[in-house]
């Protein structure tokens, strides 16, 4: 049984981080919102497959705080946005694709190798799947650097808080309960005033390309 | 009758402080110019008097420490009266009588508004000088440092809307803020790891030879900023200028003294050893920024800015007292070390004196009329006759002419560096010859300078007709002026008991006083060290040129023809004389600036011989603002442009640079 869950975690991380690559090399916005949707959805199945394994009870509201949030309040503000916004797609990366890729799987070797000395430390039963969540960390961010546009920018910001998840369950057996209702509670939040930031922006230069945003600096 | 004794003096000092702050409230919420020229400038300096009369009790007297439960909590501030702080304090409060009194009168034309403002940052600033002096911790001490730096910052820029005038506050306030970086680090040095701030810490602390150096250093640079030590120099000739002149008086008698403090308490009483080649280089210094001062003030044609560079010179003279003493504390010759912090101290009092007697004649001279360029004044003895008695008392004092005050801190300086010892360093034996004759010269010339000063603006013939009908100064000037040039007289005349009045401090310093060496043949003759070799009785001098100038009156009247005569001054006996045909304030500096070129970047605009509407100019530069701080815009300015590029202004590469920065702390836990 322990081996089965354990298998069934480390499927769950190479989920994640397919998903991950997936969000880096996806072009439209709402395609990119359904990934986000389904790693929040592949976070929640593993971390209850955490909490069955390791009789860790506080990691059942952790899932479901998950599900909820990730999975259907934020794709679904997500939704309504683009859809307000009139921006479906998205084709304009500043560093082509297939760069991007090279550059993540650069990434994920770092992450592994950086994630090896702690891996033996944690005695967790997830310790393996650390490098995948610090890797999908790094993957999210270099997902924020590439865009152009604000959308996928937040996009990338909320699967950065994904990875941060993933990988406090992998290590620790997540956070206490107090600090991820905060976080969740941020997370929202951040949705709410970003959402708020994207009409102002587009109100002022027309467009949500953030590359307008340079004239706001001082010659 | 109990309640006055049991009064300590630091309980009077604390109460002039909060005095002087409702003063200052006071003004700000009244903003009319009657009642704050007629009522809170007055009364500010009865607070200075009362603050004169404690330190006054307090030196010598045993040391008061006290407790403000004000600040941070958990961190109180400690206040600490001793024979060091009562005399700087008697220099606050002697000093800023005279000056209070004659802001009565000066500010009276100023708007209610703008003088109310001005009435609160003047005893902010008062409040804070006199804190600086009572703090015993580092946190008090850098909190009323700051205050005193920002409300003279604000004072200095009273008049904003000239654009020099924001310039100068800005050099002003930058160079304050560098000093009081390096002050805090040296206080950070200091308290040596144990994170307890107080003075006491500090005092018990051992530091070893280098980290009690770079206390030093840092000491010397931090307060020489705000003393104006060379290189440090460059915001006095900008800031005086600028400012008005009771404000100029007041920082250019007192806060510069207020570095002069902070010198003397870090390093004889906070730091426990003290090295001979500290009072080398302050020596060299202290002698750098007297000659420099000096030179550049005999060039100068705009008056403030050549009393500047006059405090400049002073400061350096100061200076040159504190080196001398701290080379022969640390050979152990504590008699000559204590006859040059005398010499050092007694300086430091005259100073406060003559020059804001002479910063605020020329305040005078500016209000009668609106003219701060000498080459426009002149004859002023005329319409101002009160005014030109005071400013020559002033003038004569800072020129070190016997029997005022200047002549007496001068010569026991020199008589320091005259009766030295064989110091048992060869080094050290011939700088001090060199030294003090390069003294005698900074003397000297300041002698000249004064003549200048005088001669230019009281002297000679109006140089424009309308100054023949400036008026004279009012009750409130008078007053101030007189109080300042009557200290001066004093100060000169009984010089005895002065000295005793600095004793306890020279105890406390070096452990050796000069009182009773300077006593020892009555109160009327000074003698540093014994009859035999140096003795002087200014009483004695005075009556001698008193009765001698009577006799020779009477003489003259007697043998000559007995008529007075008026005519026209400095004639010469030419037929048709004009007003322009006096010597100028360029023209007397002349020679010095030919035998001291090097030293100036002077430009000069001669016109050609056919030129009908001819125009001469000339203008020296300071070189030091040239190498020393030009380079260092320059360097700034290239390095903040590369910074500046680091700034695209595009989200994603600042999104980036923290990438790139976890990565790179990522890989160094790793």
């Amino acid at each position: 049984m322990e081996n089965f869950s354990g298998q069934l975690i480390n499927l769950f991380a190479a989920l994640l981080l397919l998903i991950a690559f997936g969000m880096l090399s996806q072009r439209r916005v709402l395609s990119l919102i359904n990934l986000f949707a389904l790693q929040g959805l592949v976070l929640s199945v593993s971390t209850a497959v955490v909490a069955y394994t390791s009789h860790q009870n506080h990691l059942y509201y952790s899932a479901a705080l998950t599900l909820v949030l990730k999975v259907l309040i934020l794709p679904w503000i997500l939704h309504r946005l683009i859809r307000k916004l009139n921006v479906k797609w998205d084709v304009e990366t500043l560093i082509n694709i297939p760069t991007t890729m090279l550059v993540g799987i650069a990434l994920v070797v770092f992450a592994f190798n950086l994630a090896a000395p702690i891996s033996l430390m944690a005695g967790t039963i997830t310790k393996s799947s650390l490098g995948i969540a610090m890797a999908s960390v790094l993957l999210s961010f270099l997902m924020m650097i590439t865009r152009s546009k604000a959308v996928p920018q937040v996009i990338g910001f909320l699967a950065m808080e994904n990875g941060l998840f993933f990988a406090a369950t992998s290590a620790t057996y997540g956070m206490p309960m107090v600090v991820e209702l905060g976080i969740a509670l941020d997370v929202l939040v951040g949705m709410f005033i970003l959402g708020i930031f994207f009409f102002q922006i587009r109100e002022t230069f027309d467009s949500l390309d953030l590359k307008h945003m340079e004239k706001l600096k001082e010659e | 009758m109990t309640i006055v004794t049991s009064l300590l003096p630091i309980d009077v000092t604390l109460g002039v402080i909060t005095y002087w702050l409702l003063l200052a409230f006071a003004g700000l919420l009244l903003q009319n110019t009657r009642t704050i020229t007629r009522v809170i400038f007055p009364a500010g300096a009865i607070g200075a008097l009362v603050l004169a009369a404690a330190a006054l009790s307090g030196l010598g007297g045993p040391v008061n420490v006290a407790m403000l439960p004000l600040g941070l909590p958990d961190l109180p501030f400690h206040l600490r009266m001793d024979s060091l702080s009562s005399f700087f304090m008697l220099l606050l409060g002697a000093a800023s009588i005279g000056i209070s009194l004659y802001s009565a009168g000066y500010f009276r034309d100023y708007a209610g508004n703008k003088l109310g403002l001005l009435c609160f940052e003047y005893h902010i600033f008062l409040a804070a000088m006199a804190l600086v002096f009572l703090a015993d911790d580092a946190y008090l001490f850098m909190v009323a440092w700051e205050t005193m730096a920002l409300s003279s910052y604000f004072l200095v820029t009273t008049n904003h809307s000239i654009p020099d005038t924001r310039r100068a506050g800005f050099i002003y306030l930058l160079i304050a803020h560098v000093g009081a970086i390096a002050i805090l680090m040296c206080f950070g040095v200091m308290q040596g790891g144990h994170g307890d701030y107080t003075f006491a810490t500090m005092r018990n602390a051992h530091l070893t030879e280098f980290w009690a150096s770079v206390t030093f250093l840092l000491a010397l640079f931090g307060f020489g900023a705000k003393a104006g030590i060379v290189p440090l120099h460059v915001w006095l000739p900008e800031a005086h200028p600028a400012a008005p002149s009771p404000i100029s008086a007041m920082m250019s008698g007192i806060m510069l003294k207020t570095a002069i403090y902070g010198i003397l308490r870090v390093t004889f009483d906070l730091i426990d050893v003290q090295l001979w080649w500290w009072g080398a280089l302050a020596l060299t210094l202290g002698l750098i920024t007297a000659l420099f001062g000096v030179i550049f003030a005999a060039v100068q044609t705009d008056m403030k800015r050549l009393l500047a560079y006059s405090s400049i010179e002073n400061i350096g003279i100061i200076l040159v007292g504190i080196g001398l003493t701290l080379t022969f504390h640390v050979f152990h010759k504590d008699g000559v070390a204590a006859l040059a912090l005398t010499a050092t101290l007694y300086h430091a009092l005259n100073h406060a004196f003559m020059k804001g007697l002479l910063f605020l004649g020329t305040g005078s001279v500016l209000h009668a009329t609106g003219e701060r360029e000498l080459g426009k004044l002149g004859g002023l003895i005329h319409p101002m006759p009160k005014l030109a008695l005071l400013v020559l008392v002033g003038a004569l004092a800072i020129a070190g002419l016997p029997p005022l005050n200047g002549f007496v801190s001068e010569w026991l300086m020199l008589q320091a560096f005259l009766l030295s010892p064989g110091l048992p360093h060869s080094y050290l034996n011939m700088l001090v010859p060199i030294a003090a004759a390069a003294l005698v010269l900074a003397s000297a010339l300041a002698g000249y300078v004064m003549v200048k000063f005088y001669g230019v603006i009281f002297l000679g013939q109006p140089r424009e007709e309308k100054f023949e009908d400036a008026h004279d100064i009012g009750i409130w000037e008078r007053l101030g002026l007189g109080w300042l040039a009557l200290g001066s007289i004093l100060l000169g005349i009984f010089p005895v008991f002065v000295i005793l009045l600095i004793d306890p401090v020279t105890q406390m310093m070096v452990g050796h006083t000069l009182g009773h060496s300077a006593a020892q043949t009555g109160w009327l003759w000074l003698t540093p060290l014994e009859p035999g070799r140096a003795s002087y009785s200014p009483l004695i001098l005075f009556l001698i040129v008193v009765v001698g100038v009577i006799f020779t009156m009477l003489a003259v009247k007697k043998y000559y023809h007995g008529r007075l005569r008026h005519g026209p001054a400095w004639d010469c006996g030419f037929p048709e004389q004009t007003a322009r045909m006096q010597d100028t304030a360029e023209g007397f500096g002349q020679p010095i600036r030919q035998i001291f070129e090097p030293f100036f970047g002077v430009t000069r605009i001669v016109p050609t011989p056919f030129d009908k509407h001819p125009h001469y100019r000339g203008e020296s530069r300071d070189r030091i603002w040239d190498y020393a701080y030009l380079p260092i815009a320059w360097i700034t300015e290239k390095l903040s442009a590369l910074v500046g590029r680091l700034q695209h202004g595009r989200t994603h590469i600042y999104l980036l640079y923290s990438f790139l920065t976890l990565l790179a702390l990522l890989a160094f836990i790793r």
